[in-house]
């Protein structure tokens, strides 16, 4: 594949001429807005530095930073088990999946081994954690169309149920911090899995009223086709992973690709788009959800008994031997991935994260010139980003 | 004053009695509508709060104001970070009195997990003046619930006049903080001395 570096519309800084109806040449100006930090379209804390001829994007200049947390560093200089609760602040979103990443990268450098019934308890947990995302993600994409509220509220009505389940079984509803290296933390509450097959059993019903309402919507339509339009060549050269780069037709699903945990085991399909616009992401999202519903089903049939973590899994005093190790999920966003250096000290020497939002965020520009800045503020909404990923 | 017996007396007649003050304060406290303003994780439970399973339209804060000549209230929901420390006063500043801050989270009252980063403010009532903290990380969407109602029987309290008086008819408090800005080393100024001072290191 040859790297592409064209955008899609020339970068020209200059204002295009305007004539007025008798041929005259008119005055015209760019204009420079800063969108954010506090703007009610910018998913959090994050700047656009928009320059406008007329409502025609000629610039966008994305600053981030405005939640820079120091996870890293921090992350250097405790513990590797002192490091879970900071992941699940990354994707405030998805906690368990961001644990899941990091739990299965320490595993890769110690040489763990997860009991079967842990990888059936992640697998749900990391599924339930994508639909909550998704329907959560489509909420926030209506309500920068102008949808104010209903979307969003029935996109949480849903949530809150999946959330209560977390809550049920970790502690917490967004700050869950339940995997463990070597298995999860605790075992399923009595009764969880049939609460979880009940929510499983209604999902698509939610689903067939929020699509019937919308997939077809006029304004919807008109708002995101055509719009944000991500070339393929261009997304694969700069990395985008996840829903952003299925919409634009490539199949990369690190659950196929990577084979981590036992997903080898269940049927399901990667949905993949066509043109990369703003409705392609928009549709992926959906039906991802009815994908993983079909995981859930199936895993929910199959969970076997015994332990859920690896009686050889030390939680304090964890040392692992001096070495280097990389662990990626398909996480709702993209490729989540730890980097981890180990020196054999208790604190990993080296910790990165591979944000999945950060990475998307940065074709921004190649997929907003050229077009009006409300439809930036849609091609926003339908990277989706969270800032805390974002900054870290 | 009219006795409360009586007052309940009356109320059952059909004739309600108040006072200037209470009818204020009544109208005040009920209508108290928060700037949409998320820093961080936070701010997720603050969404969920406004949404259906909590409603916070129970308490007349439903209203979310994107511009903070709109807002009464500021929910610091989320981290601040030095970076982003001055926007936050400067919303501040630019809403119109009277105004009450929430510091909703570990982070907004101290830092939270991330007090140890150096990119971190720890905790935002080092420049703001902040009226209710909320614990939690994140705090539950009941306890911001819990939060909105100690703020109304804070605000039913004030009086018109005398020293119990809110903010904005006093004429010599303060309406504005000083904006921090980058200096070398951290935000200059890191606090503001009339609102924080920092405990004393007993030895
Ligand atoms: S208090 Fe906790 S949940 Fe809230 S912003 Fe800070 S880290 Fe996030």
């Amino acid at each position: 594949m040859s790297i592409v570096t064209a955008s899609p519309v020339p970068r020209n800084y200059e204002v295009i001429p305007k004539t007025s109806l008798d041929g005259s040449e008119l005055d015209g100006e760019l204009l420079e807005v800063a969108m954010g930090p506090q703007h009610p379209s910018t998913h959090g804390v994050f700047r656009m530095d928009v320059v406008l001829d007329g409502e025609t994007v000629v610039k966008l200049k994305p600053v981030f930073g405005y939640l820079h947390r120091n996870h890293e560093k921090i992350a250097e200089n405790t513990s590797y088990l002192g490091s879970m609760p900071y992941t699940d602040r990354l994707d405030y979103f998805c906690s368990l999946t961001n644990n899941w990443a990091y739990a299965l990268a320490v595993e890769r450098l110690a040489g763990l081994q997860v009991p079967e019934r842990a990888e059936f308890i992640r697998i749900i947990t990391a599924e339930l954690t994508r639909l909550q995302n998704h329907t959560s993600v489509c909420g926030f994409l209506l309500q920068d169309m102008g949808a104010l509220g209903t979307p969003l509220m029935y996109a949480f009505r849903e949530r809150e149920k999946i959330l209560d389940l977390f809550e049920a079984l970790t502690g917490a509803r967004m700050m869950c911090n339940y995997m463990r290296f070597g298995g999860c933390r605790c075992d399923l509450p009595p009764g969880w899995l049939d609460r979880v097959r009940k929510i499983v059993d209604d999902f698509p019903r939610f689903l067939d009223s929020y699509e019937a309402l919308l997939n077809t919507n006029e304004i919807l339509l008109a708002r995101t086709q055509g719009v944000g339009r991500l070339p393929r060549a261009l997304a694969i050269s700069a990395g985008i992973t996840g829903p952003m780069l299925r919409a634009c037709g490539v199949d990369y699903d690190i659950r196929k690709v990577d084979h981590y945990g036992i997903y080898d085991r269940f049927e399901f399909r990667i949905p993949l788009g066509e043109h990369g616009d703003v409705y392609d992401r928009y549709m992926i999202r959906l039906l991802e959800i009815r994908e993983s519903l079909k995981i859930l089903q199936q895993a929910l049939k199959a969970v076997p008994g015994g332990p859920v973590i690896d009686p050889k899994a030390k939680l304090r005093g964890f040392r692992p031997k001096a070495g280097e190790a990389y662990g990626r999920i398909e996480g709702p966003k993209g490729e989540l991935g730890f980097y981890l250096i180990s020196d054999g000290s208790p604190n990993p020497y080296r910790y990165r994260v591979r944000p999945p939002s950060l990475i998307n965020l940065t074709i921004l520009e190649d997929m907003c010139l050229g077009q009006s800045v409300a439809d930036a503020v849609v091609t926003l909404g339908s990277v989706d980003i969270v800032l805390g990923e974002v900054d870290r | 004053m009219i006795e409360e017996g009586l007052k309940n007396e009356l109320a059952k007649q059909g004739v309600v009695l108040t006072t200037l003050q209470e009818l204020y304060n009544w109208g005040r406290g009920n209508s108290v509508w928060p700037l949409s303003f998320g820093l961080a994780c936070c701010a997720i439970e603050m969404m969920a709060a406004s949404m259906a399973k909590w409603d916070i339209a129970r308490f007349g804060s439903e209203v979310f104001r994107p511009s903070p000549r709109q807002a009464d209230l500021m929910i610091v929901a989320g981290t601040v970070t030095k970076k982003m420390a001055p926007q936050v006063v400067r919303l501040y500043n630019q809403m119109p009195e009277p105004k009450y801050v929430i510091a909703m989270g570990a982070c907004a009252i101290s830092g939270g997990p991330f007090k140890q980063g150096y990119n971190v403010l720890k905790g935002i009532d080092r420049l703001l003046p902040v009226d209710i903290h909320i614990p939690g990380c994140p705090p539950r969407p009941e306890a911001l619930l819990h939060a909105l109602i100690t703020l109304q029987k804070k605000i039913e309290t004030q009086a018109l006049t005398g020293p119990n008086r809110p903010r904005h008819l006093d004429a010599a408090a303060p309406s504005e903080f000083p904006v921090p800005e980058f200096g070398e080393h951290d935000i200059v100024p890191a606090m503001n001395p009339r609102l924080w001072k920092p405990t004393p290191v007993v030895r």
